[in-house]
């Protein structure tokens, strides 16, 4: 036994130092420090999303009551301000834009965003959100750091301005080189840089939400379940111990 | 009370299965933590069964409403996500307990003489499982469920003769499309778990018919008469056990089993809960991101990867270059196990009493299984293919080596009684 566990241990090790140095690519996505316990900042980002994302984006899987209720927005007040379609409060966010046209328009259907966050996760869409910069060679002029060639307009432009690829100018080894500094804006939109940063994870925040709108009553719940388990370990294991005076 | 027990035990023999199966069966007193996985499958499969039958009855098995109906399930119906994870987690930690359950069997020598039929059923549940698990992964009709069903049934493809025709008949269609969803449906909960019940219940029946084996591989049946009335357990065990030979070394599985296995399943619940609760997709490996995307027959995701469970026998699929041959290996993969009984011919069960040679050799088919598992789940780059072939000829070496090694094979003497 102490042989084998022993052969298994080495060889195990053996593989783990090769697979280490095999990972695959990917582009560096920024840290989305989320927190669905901020209910302004939900709120905040489900503003954003019914302003400038269901145009053309739905949430079909999510309906408006249980997102006023989870986000703490009144019925009354989230139906006048927040619900742009649909008709009653229990309705599921959707939109009126057929696939079919949107595929003629955008050369592919805009995904349904409910349950992005559980495709992609929290840091891609942040990432996402922020590295729009400008390419006139694009239809819409724009492109995106993460998602080359996106089929997306920049809808959020009125907010950051307009961001383009920024390089600056350093010396290395005595000669002048341009090295790639990221996407900066030219500070034309609404927002000041921070102030987009912010507003960006708000609405990675909401999205996280319906993703998964259950996530905190679960965590909650799974905390009582470890404690009842626990409970009940521990009389199984008196139990035990009881029956097994006989055995010895 | 009593006499309600009399009147039912003269029509049905309820107190003697009791009996025999639970209060005076005779199980050897040195079962170990290996010894828990076969209840907790049993554990599993209850709670399969349960959740199961409270997702089917708001789960809409169509193609255009069953992406929408999990999401219903896991927005709308009351506890409803807590069925879906403990479902899905449940089929996860399935194959966890099996694989484990399958090892500790291969390690003590359990499927050897009288035991072969015992391993077989097993198999069978394992080859049936797989078949459920497969079709239940479709139904929640995502990118995944969709594509990874598009690969391994178009496995089926390679198959002279018959394979576009075999292809076409699973499928019902000339692509996964609502047929077969319909069709994996009616398998997945109706088919093929009464056919998993019932090899339980096979698997259940060659147990107690043979007894238990234990972690030392001794028989704790001896001969009738041999053993002095003063070293035998002070315990009644049945007389169907006690008629034909002395029983040693034992005790009634219940209660004594049943409080100890008590005691693990409260552990294992607590590994289990946890996923449930704090990591139901398990970083991505018992639900897939891709799978939060409803299918699309007409977009092909980046890199197709069958769930983790499978990821070995895949992994042996892609490192054969010729389609057929990766099929056949794959198979043979699985039936190489069958056989295993038949494969070993070692006059002894326990690892801890055979040869070095066996302990390594064993070793290295675990760390081969594993390797190949994670190989799976990886793109098939020139390196990672590489690997996969030398796991995938390690994996079948330990068949070939142990079916000649194991006929003079230098082992340790066995002791006569279980002592630890």
């Amino acid at each position: 036994m102490k042989q084998f566990l022993k052969t298994t241990l080495l060889v195990a090790a053996t593989l783990w130092s090769v697979a280490s140095f095999a990972a695959d690519p990917t582009v560096p996505l920024d840290e989305a420090k989320v927190d669905l316990h901020n209910k302004a900042s939900l709120q905040r980002g489900a503003q954003l999303f019914m302003n400038y994302c269901l145009g053309c984006h739905s949430m079909e899987y999510q309906r408006y009551n249980r997102t006023f209720e989870d986000l703490g927005i009144p019925e009354e007040i989230g139906m006048e301000n927040l619900q742009f379609t649909g008709e009653k409060v229990g309705d599921l966010i959707t939109n009126a834009m057929p696939a079919e046209s949107a595929g003629n328009w955008f050369g592919t259907a805009a995904p349904d965003l409910t349950l992005v966050s559980r495709v992609r996760g929290a840091d891609w869409i942040y990432t996402y959100l922020r590295s729009f910069y400008v390419d006139e060679s694009r239809p819409f002029g724009v492109n995106n750091a993460v998602f080359p060639n996106v089929g997306m307009p920049h809808v959020l432009e009125e907010l950051q301005g307009i961001p383009r690829k920024t390089y600056e100018e350093q010396m290395v080894d005595g000669e002048m080189t341009e090295r790639y500094v990221g996407i900066k804006t030219d500070g034309s939109g609404m927002l000041s840089p921070s102030e987009y940063d912010q507003a960006m994870l708000d609405l990675t925040n909401f999205l996280v939400y319906t993703g998964e709108p259950m996530l905190l009553e679960q965590r909650r719940m799974g905390w009582y379940v470890f404690g009842f388990l626990f409970v009940f370990t521990l009389f199984a294991w008196f139990l035990k111990r009881e029956f097994f005076k006989d055995v010895k | 009370m009593s006499k309600l027990i009399a009147w039912i035990d003269e029509r049905i023999p309820m107190t003697k299965t009791w009996n025999i199966h639970l209060a005076q069966y005779p199980a050897p007193k040195n079962f170990n933590f290996w010894y828990l996985f076969g209840v907790l499958a049993m554990l599993v499969l209850v709670n399969q069964i349960l959740t199961g039958i409270w997702l089917t009855m708001n789960y809409v098995p169509s193609a255009d409403g069953a992406f929408a109906s999990v999401e219903y399930i896991m927005r709308d119906v009351d506890y409803g996500w807590l069925l879906r994870y403990m479902h899905s987690t449940g089929a996860s930690a399935f194959f966890v307990v099996v694989y484990l359950h399958m090892l500790r069997g291969m390690m003590y020598g359990s499927y050897q003489k009288p035991r072969e039929l015992l391993w077989v059923f097993g198999m069978l549940i394992f080859l049936v499982l797989m078949a459920e698990a497969f079709m239940g992964y479709l139904l929640p009709w995502g990118q995944m469920s969709y594509w990874g069903a598009q690969v391994i049934i178009s496995l089926f493809g390679a198959i002279p003769v018959i394979g576009d025709d075999l292809t076409l008949w699973i499928r019902g269609d000339y692509v996964i499309s609502g047929a077969t969803l319909n069709r994996f449906f009616a398998l997945h909960v109706i088919a093929l778990p009464l056919v998993l019940v019932i090899l339980v219940f096979l698997h259940i029946v060659a147990l107690h018919e043979v007894g238990s084996n234990n972690p030392e591989g001794i028989n704790i049946k001896k001969p009738k008469g041999s053993i002095p009335e003063e070293e035998k357990p002070k315990f009644k065990f049945h007389e169907r056990f006690t008629k034909k030979y002395d029983i040693v070394d034992a005790f009634p599985f219940f209660p004594y089993y049943v409080v100890k296995d008590l005691v693990g399943i409260g552990i294992f619940l607590f590994f289990f809960c946890y996923v449930i609760f704090f990591a139901p997709a398990m970083g991505g490996l018992f639900l897939e991101p891709p799978n939060f995307e409803p299918a699309n027959p007409l977009k092909t995701p980046d890199h197709i990867a069958p769930v983790w469970y499978f990821t070995p026998f895949y992994a042996i699929l892609r490192a054969v270059p010729e389609k057929l041959l990766g099929v056949i290996l794959m198979f043979g993969s699985i039936a190489a196990l069958f056989v295993l009984p038949w494969l070993d011919r070692a006059k002894v069960r326990s690892i801890r009493y055979r040869s070095g040679f066996h302990k390594v050799n064993l070793a290295i088919f675990v760390v081969s299984f594993v390797a190949l598992g994670y190989l799976g789940l990886k793109p098939a780059t020139e390196v990672y293919t590489f690997f996969a072939r030398v796991f995938t000829f390690l994996y079948f070496a330990f068949f070939v080596l142990l079916f000649f090694y194991s006929k003079n094979e230098n082992t340790k003497p066995v002791p006569e009684r279980i002592t630890k």
